[in-house]
């Protein structure tokens, strides 16, 4: 079975037929060219797949493309216009927020999210907000630093 | 400015592809007519296979090729690359594909070719393979006992291997001592956990007969070297590629069976193929680390004077010896038994093991962090037992300051080191008798406070190819680099090592920028393809700065005598008298009739007016073979509150001195050291592959094998010394591997000075609250 | 990772979700799909189809209306958590709701997909026992209403029947004198409760003159614990009768205690009093 679905990312629309089984983040990976999105894991534990559904951050590999048939999705390559940066992508330039960067579309985009619910956190709640997502190389001490920059200025 | 880059902080070069999603990992590429491949592994440990068809899921829609181990016969055995001398060492066969007996869960048995991975993936459900179970061993130290199941007929007892390391009168020591402290110690084995899954993509040409492999791997030359060797490639027809990678920790060093499959396919069905792992992939198949037991005794007088150490330890291998498995629970463990003391005695057997599980090989630290465990444990040990404060026992033992060799009792010579005054500057940060003071006021109160404390160095920068000769390691350890000024004056730079999450695209072009005065910005460091970059050895072992970085500095030291004798007969000077300073040559005396490094590469480049006998261009190679390792050092303190209701351990503070000599980008320094100590925290608190008696992976999804996450940690305070290395160019050591090493002795031994009033003498890693719990209830009686 | 193939219907409406579930034998409910999805991938279950029923508009929010909250089955742990109603009227929901998952999960995840798959360890079915919700049901003869002792079964087994739709949870609304909360040990890895306590208690004039206290995560499903519950009613709720009601704990366990590799039954029973104490402690200061 395939099913037609009509979704939007970063802008663009995509008129697609999938099968039913096909998940979003397959669906955004194979356009072509759209790969910042990553798979890191198969059980739902490790963020790097997270991208905005309509402006909430969700887990790609965690819903199916016929699920958001429709909606409207925001990559780590859509999250500021070309030729720019988002202001929390430049704190996790400015704060060495990270190393091989595979985790970083998905942290960068959790980041957001939880600036989103509180854009004045503390540090324990930027810990907490970035639970669902695994870094190997940082120890997630200048993530928290590069949230915290994106939050309250550099130097914060 | 540009003299000023070398240890300045400045933003990675590597950071604007990776923020915005524009960087290409290997599984991010797509070829025309490309194909996937999915891999079935075995569920068994151990296995004989009666019957295995793949006629069903050949028809399946989509799938173009199922392949079993009789089909995939021109694929040599996979490589191990470290011959341990003087070990017996025996080496068993490690096919790619399994034809007869599977000895691990995820060995592969089969691999599907399809147009999609869904359809890929669906095709192995439709292989029928019939297994006749046989008993399984996981357990390094039973698989040595009699009656244990074997693994290979041809490897008695199961054991890879024996290492002996020994020195000065051992059995002197322990009859000659007042007290003598034992501890035995479990290094639970780990999985890496890269956060990019390991995957290959292969393209042949079939009319050429080249082939190229995209590959996640911390060594590309060595993948092509290996690659060569298993599929019959000529070297000089295959290109690997290292692109963007997702950090390795040593999982992508070793060669994959996987990886040739993928090859093998390609090369059969004349389309590209990628094959990506899944985590639980991962989990089953790609190395995993440490997994010792350990026996350690401590030979001491009652003055706390060391007298000697001993120790045996039984080293999991898994079910086949990995490309650089052999050397880690040996060269690089047994030879660091001495740590930051005077041991005038050391004798340590090492049993290399195999058992029904997944290969072991390195894994940050690899072998060090086993090491360090050991001496540093067994040192609280001996300050409980004496009744001194940890401090003043490791005081006592140091290894005083020395600026240019000091030779230890297991015969390696540390290059440089003032581990006393790393361990004053650190208790001095920390204000240590205050904590003291705060945890008797805390103990007072009813709350388990502890101060744990660990000194280190480490083995890095490996190393001179003369010792890896000596140590079976089947390569030359040298690295190399080439540096080429274009005619504007913009710089490449092409390195053998492959850094991968490091930030040597930006430690390097500093080093370039400062030592010829061009911008960081204008120099661009190449790696990771074989096709456009020399020969090296890979990064791993703390070496790319260590040793690529010293390639690379020498490298760009031969362009600047060149541009100066360029400089000197464009201004019409003798050599001899010509200056250099940030940037620009001049005849000394005159630096405002200058030629900028600019002037000179254009000349250099258009050759218009060379002196006599001196070649176009401005470029120069270089292969660097260090004289001796480089041995970072450092002591970390960690204090933790333990709550005895349920066992949960909190950690409150975490100080990391380290020393890894002059820092390139202390930036970068300490983000490698709070990755570093986070990854040692983990193996401390959460993490443990678990396998149940049968051989299954009791942990095989990352719903069950525990991270470190962010909510668990505490802020990580990272201070240094600065000990340069005698022998390395501009004194550099390493700091890769250095916080890892350090910190799961530190925090263990905080733990265990926290329950130290309740009687809990040791726990088995991780300490999970019920561990600690039930520590408490056993002491308790 | 790769789900075996399965047809796909969406719905629009409670009635279409019924009718498509009548047509497709075997078919699965799909809401946010967060319990459903990864065990698709894992190929641990492979229905011949999904019937989407995410979209249907009736079965969202959150009413409060006359001292009953009444929330939508596709609500999400997102919305429980933000919801300024929930946090006044079911604190421990919402807080529960806070601690499921992480932000991601949290924002697709509903809170009737997470009780029709019933998993001992989740944590808003262990706030709803103690809270004694009722389940409304919709299937082939009808709507029905289920209590919250009736629904949850066993492990990973509800009171839903195979044509079932679950569409609202009811609660009654937090009274004067009532603190309640939620309070988890979570597993590392999965952030999973290993145990998980909701308490509530109501004080009038300094006694506890009701409790009502359920443990979910080291049992096969959501448990009330009565023992302890009685040890505190017509109490004055001192931090040692506290203390000592928790200890209660120990009878209501049953003899069916979950362990796993991090947190063995046999500790997992040992300290589940020091995580109810930690629960009656935060209801009790909140009651006051």
């Amino acid at each position: 079975m395939k099913v037609p679905v009509n979704i939007t990312i970063n802008g663009r629309r995509y008129q697609r037929d999938v099968e039913p089984r096909q998940l979003l983040v397959h669906f955004i990976r194979d356009l072509g060219g759209v790969t910042g999105t990553k798979i890191g894991c198969d059980t739902s534990q490790c963020g790097a797949c997270t991208v905005l559904l309509d402006g909430i951050a969700v887990r790609s590999c965690t819903c199916l493309a016929v699920q958001v048939d429709g909606s409207s999705v925001t990559t780590i390559e859509g999250l500021a216009p070309a030729g720019t940066l988002h202001p929390i992508q430049e704190a996790f330039w400015n704060t060495h927020g990270l190393q091989c960067g595979f985790c970083t579309p998905g942290m960068i985009l959790a980041s957001h999210e939880l600036l989103r619910q509180n854009p004045q956190p503390s540090d324990e709640e930027i810990r907490h907000g970035l639970e669902g997502n695994l870094c190997r190389c940082t120890g997630y001490q200048n993530i928290v630093r590069a949230v915290r920059e994106a939050a309250f200025g550099r130097g914060q | 400015m540009s003299a000023r880059i070398f240890g300045s902080g400045i933003r990675r070069r590597e950071d604007p592809r990776l923020i915005t999603g524009t960087a290409t990992y290997t599984d991010d590429l797509a070829l025309p007519g490309m194909l996937h491949a999915a891999m079935l592994r075995s569920p068994h440990a151990h296995a004989r296979i009666k019957r295995i068809d793949v006629s069903r899921a050949k028809e399946a829609p989509g799938v173009l090729a199922a392949f079993t181990g009789a089909d995939i016969d021109r694929l040599k055995p996979v490589p191990c690359a470290w011959l341990l001398p003087n070990a017996n060492l025996k080496i068993a066969g490690y096919q790619c594909m399994v034809k007869d007996t599977v000895r691990y869960v995820g060995d592969i048995v089969a691999v599907v070719v399809a147009e999609t991975a869904y359809q890929a993936h669906d095709g192995l459900d439709l292989i029928d393979v019939d297994y006749e179970a046989l008993p399984a061993v996981t357990d390094p130290r039973h698989a040595l006992q009699p009656g244990a199941p074997q693994l290979h007929a041809d490897v008695p007892r199961n054991e890879a291997f024996h290492w002996v390391v020994a020195g000065g009168d051992i059995d002197a020591a322990f009859k000659n001592a007042d007290v003598i402290v034992k501890e035995r110690i479990v290094q639970q084995r780990l999985i890496p956990n890269a956060m990019e899954p390991r995957a290959a993509l292969a393209q042949w040409s079939g009319a050429s007969g080249e082939l190229t492999l995209w590959n996640t791997t911390q060594n590309p030359h060595i993948v092509r070297f290996l690659c060569s060797v298993v599929t019959g490639v000529p070297e000089d027809k295959l290109r690997v590629v290292a692109p963007e990678v997702g950090g390795g920790f040593g999982s992508k060093i070793a060669v994959y069976p996987a990886d040739f499959i993928t090859c093998f396919c390609a090369m059969t069905l004349n389309r590209p193929v990628k094959w990506t792992e899944t985590r639980s992939e991962n989990y089953q198949a790609t190395t995993h680390g440490r997994d010792h037991i350990q026996e350690v005794e401590l030979a001491t007088k009652k003055d706390g004077t060391i007298l000697g150490l001993r120790a045996e330890v039984w080293a999991g291998m898994g079910a086949y010896l990995s490309t650089a498995a052999p050397g880690i629970p040996t060269i690089l463990h047994g030879l660091m038994l001495s740590g930051v003391y005077n041991l005038p005695a050391v004798k340590e057997d090492v049993h290399g093991m195999y058992t029904n599980t997944t290969p072991v090989d390195a894994y940050r630290g690899a072998g060090r962090p086993e090491a360090t465990f050991m001496i540093e444990r067994v040192m609280d040990k001996l300050a409980s037992t004496l009744g001194m404060d940890p401090v003043d026992v490791r005081m006592k033992n140091m290894i005083p300051r020395f600026e240019n060799g000091h030779t230890v009792i297991t015969g390696l010579t540390y290059d440089s080191g003032d581990y006393p005054a790393g361990l004053k500057k650190l208790l001095e940060h920390v204000k240590y008798a205050e904590l003291r003071k705060e945890q008797s006021e805390a103990r007072k109160e009813g709350r388990y406070m502890g101060i744990g404390l660990a000194s280190y160095v480490e083995i890095c920068g490996l190393g001179p190819s003369q010792v890896a000769g000596a140590i079976g390691f089947q390569g030359g350890l040298w690295e190399s680099a080439i540096v080429r000024v274009h005619p504007t004056g913009k710089v490449q730079v092409f390195i053998g090592a492959s850094p991968h999450g490091q930030g040597e695209e930006t430690t390097f072009a500093q080093l370039v920028a400062s030592e010829i005065g061009v911008d960081a910005n204008d120099v661009k460091v190449v790696h990771g393809d074989t096709d456009n970059t020399p020969m090296g050895w890979g990064t791993y072992g703390s070496r790319t700065t260590a040793v690529g970085g010293a390639a690379l500095i020498l490298a760009t030291r031969k362009v600047k005598e060149k541009a100066k004798v360029i400089a000197a007969h464009l201004l019409e000077a003798a050599v001899e008298d010509m200056d250099y300073a940030d940037g620009k040559f001049f005849v000394k005396g005159s630096p405002d009739k200058a030629k900028t490094i600019q002037d000179v590469a254009l000349m250099a480049n258009v050759a218009w007016n060379m002196p006599a006998g001196v070649e176009a261009g401005l470029e120069a190679s270089m292969f660097y073979d260090p004289p001796n390792f480089t041995y970072p050092f450092g002591s970390h303190v960690a204090v933790v509150e333990v709550d005895p209701e349920t066992g949960q351990i909190a950690l409150k503070r975490y100080v990391a001195l380290d020393d890894c000599g002059p820092q390139i980008n202390p930036v970068i320094v300490e983000g490698q050291v709070h990755g570093g100590v986070v990854q040692g925290l983990g193996q401390a608190l959460w993490e443990e592959a678990v396998y149940d008696e049968n051989g299954q992976l009791v942990t095989g999804s990352m719903l069950d094998y525990a991270l470190p996450r962010a909510g668990a940690l505490c802020d990580i305070e990272v201070i240094s010394t600065v000990t340069p290395s005698p022998h390395h160019p501009l004194g550099l050591k390493g700091i890769g591997e250095a916080g890892t090493i350090a910190s799961t002795v530190t925090v263990y031994n905080a733990v265990m000075d926290a329950l130290a009033p309740l009687g809990v003498a040791s726990l088995r890693m991780p300490m999970t609250p019920e561990r600690v719990w039930r520590g408490i209830q056993q002491a308790k009686g | 990772m790769y789900s075996s193939p399965f047809d796909y219907y969406r719905a629009a409406t409670v009635d279409e979700a019924s009718a498509l579930l009548k047509k497709h034998p075997g078919a699965k409910l799909l809401a946010g799909g967060h319990s459903l999805i990864p065990l698709l991938k894992l190929r641990l279950a492979a229905p011949p189809a999904l019937i989407d029923i995410g979209r249907i508009a009736e079965l969202k929010g959150i009413t409060v209306k006359d001292g009953t909250i009444r929330i939508g089955a596709l609500t999400t742990h997102a919305d429980l958590a933000a919801s300024t109603a929930l946090r006044e009227s079911c604190p421990a929901l919402a807080e529960a709701a806070k601690q499921v998952g992480d932000p991601a999960v949290r924002n697709r995840g509903t809170i009737g997909g997470n009780v029709a798959h019933a998993d001992p360890a989740s944590d808003l079915p262990t706030v709803l026992t103690a809270l004694g919700a009722r389940f409304t049901v919709t299937g082939p003869r009808g709507t029905r209403t289920i209590d919250a002792g009736g629904f949850f079964t066993g492990m990973m087994t509800t009171a839903l029947e195979d044509r079932d739709l679950l569409s609202a949870i009811e609660i009654a609304a937090r009274q004067k004198g009532q603190g309640m909360a939620y309070v988890k040990f979570s597993h590392p890895a999965s952030r999973y409760a290993v145990i998980g306590v909701a308490a509530s208690v109501t004080v009038s004039s300094g006694t506890c003159t009701a409790a009502a206290v359920a443990i979910g995560g080291l049992v096969p499903r959501a448990t009330r614990a009565a023992s302890v519950e009685q040890a505190l009613i017509g109490q004055t709720l001192s931090a040692g009768t506290l203390a000592r009601a928790a200890s209660e704990v120990a009878r209501d366990l049953g003899t069916d205690i979950l362990g796993d590799l991090y947190a063995s039954a046999d500790y997992r029973k040992a300290v589940a009093p020091v995580w109810v104490k930690r629960a009656l402690a935060a209801a009790a200061a909140r009651g006051k």
